[in-house]
């Protein structure tokens, strides 16, 4: 399970170099989304992380709110 | 969503993977950097008024109804800045040895920081009032928005 984190947690791990990504529909991404983001909908990220994503960088994922 | 995305990520050999649990609504409602199609969605955050007239239950009316003065209210927080109510002109009995938590309106409507103006608006005509009380998800005041400020946001 991924490691769950708040705002502040966000901000070092991008300046370290970590990957954001938001997993909503590319629609929701294209609407507005966090700067810095790219978008990887949950439903291809098996097919797009390992070619878009490095391993060797912390990934950060996100969606729309908690609930 | 973002829990499952993330656990998907380490079946897929990603050592070192986060969950931002809070999402871009708590991004956006913290006023920090986003990006999108234009036009922008001009969101809460952008239009409220942080510097605003706050009191705490144990003052006395007397002490706090000086503060009334530029928005007609005064928002009761306690040492977190939790909102706990709010005085205004209106509700205000002559007492002035009363304390504001005896004076209060418990409990006010309140809204998030990433509503859109648009939303805003819409809770304006609904409640009838010249701004709306901004905080946080935690009850934390993050300001006041005006009416008019609301209304000429939605473009």
């Amino acid at each position: 399970m991924a490691t769950p984190i708040e705002r502040e947690q966000v901000h070092r791990l991008v300046e370290g170099g970590a990957q954001l990504v938001e997993v909503l529909p590319a629609e929701a991404y294209d609407k507005e989304h966090i700067a810095g983001a790219v978008s990887i909908p949950l439903e291809s990220l098996a097919s797009a992380a390992p070619q878009q994503l490095s391993r060797d960088r912390p990934v950060v994922v996100y969606c729309f709110d908690p609930l | 969503m973002s829990p499952r995305a993330g656990s998907r990520l380490e079946t897929l050999g990603f050592g070192e993977v986060y969950d931002y649990v809070g999402g871009k609504v708590d991004w956006f409602g913290a006023g920090l950097p986003r990006e999108g199609s234009p036009p922008g969605i001009t969101r809460l955050v952008d239009v409220v008024e942080r510097a605003v007239p706050t009191c705490s239950v144990d003052e006395r009316v007397e002490d706090a109804r000086p503060r009334l003065g530029q928005w007609g209210a005064c928002v009761v927080v306690d040492d977190q800045r939790v909102v706990l109510g709010v005085i205004s002109p209106e509700g205000l009995p002559d007492e002035d040895d009363l304390q504001v938590g005896e004076a209060m309106q418990e409990g006010p409507s309140t809204v998030r920081p990433h509503l859109s103006a648009r939303q805003a608006a819409a809770r304006l005509d609904d409640e009838g009032a010249p701004w709306l009380l901004v905080t946080e998800a935690d009850g934390r005041l993050v300001g006041l928005a005006r009416s008019e400020d609301i209304r000429a946001a939605t473009g």
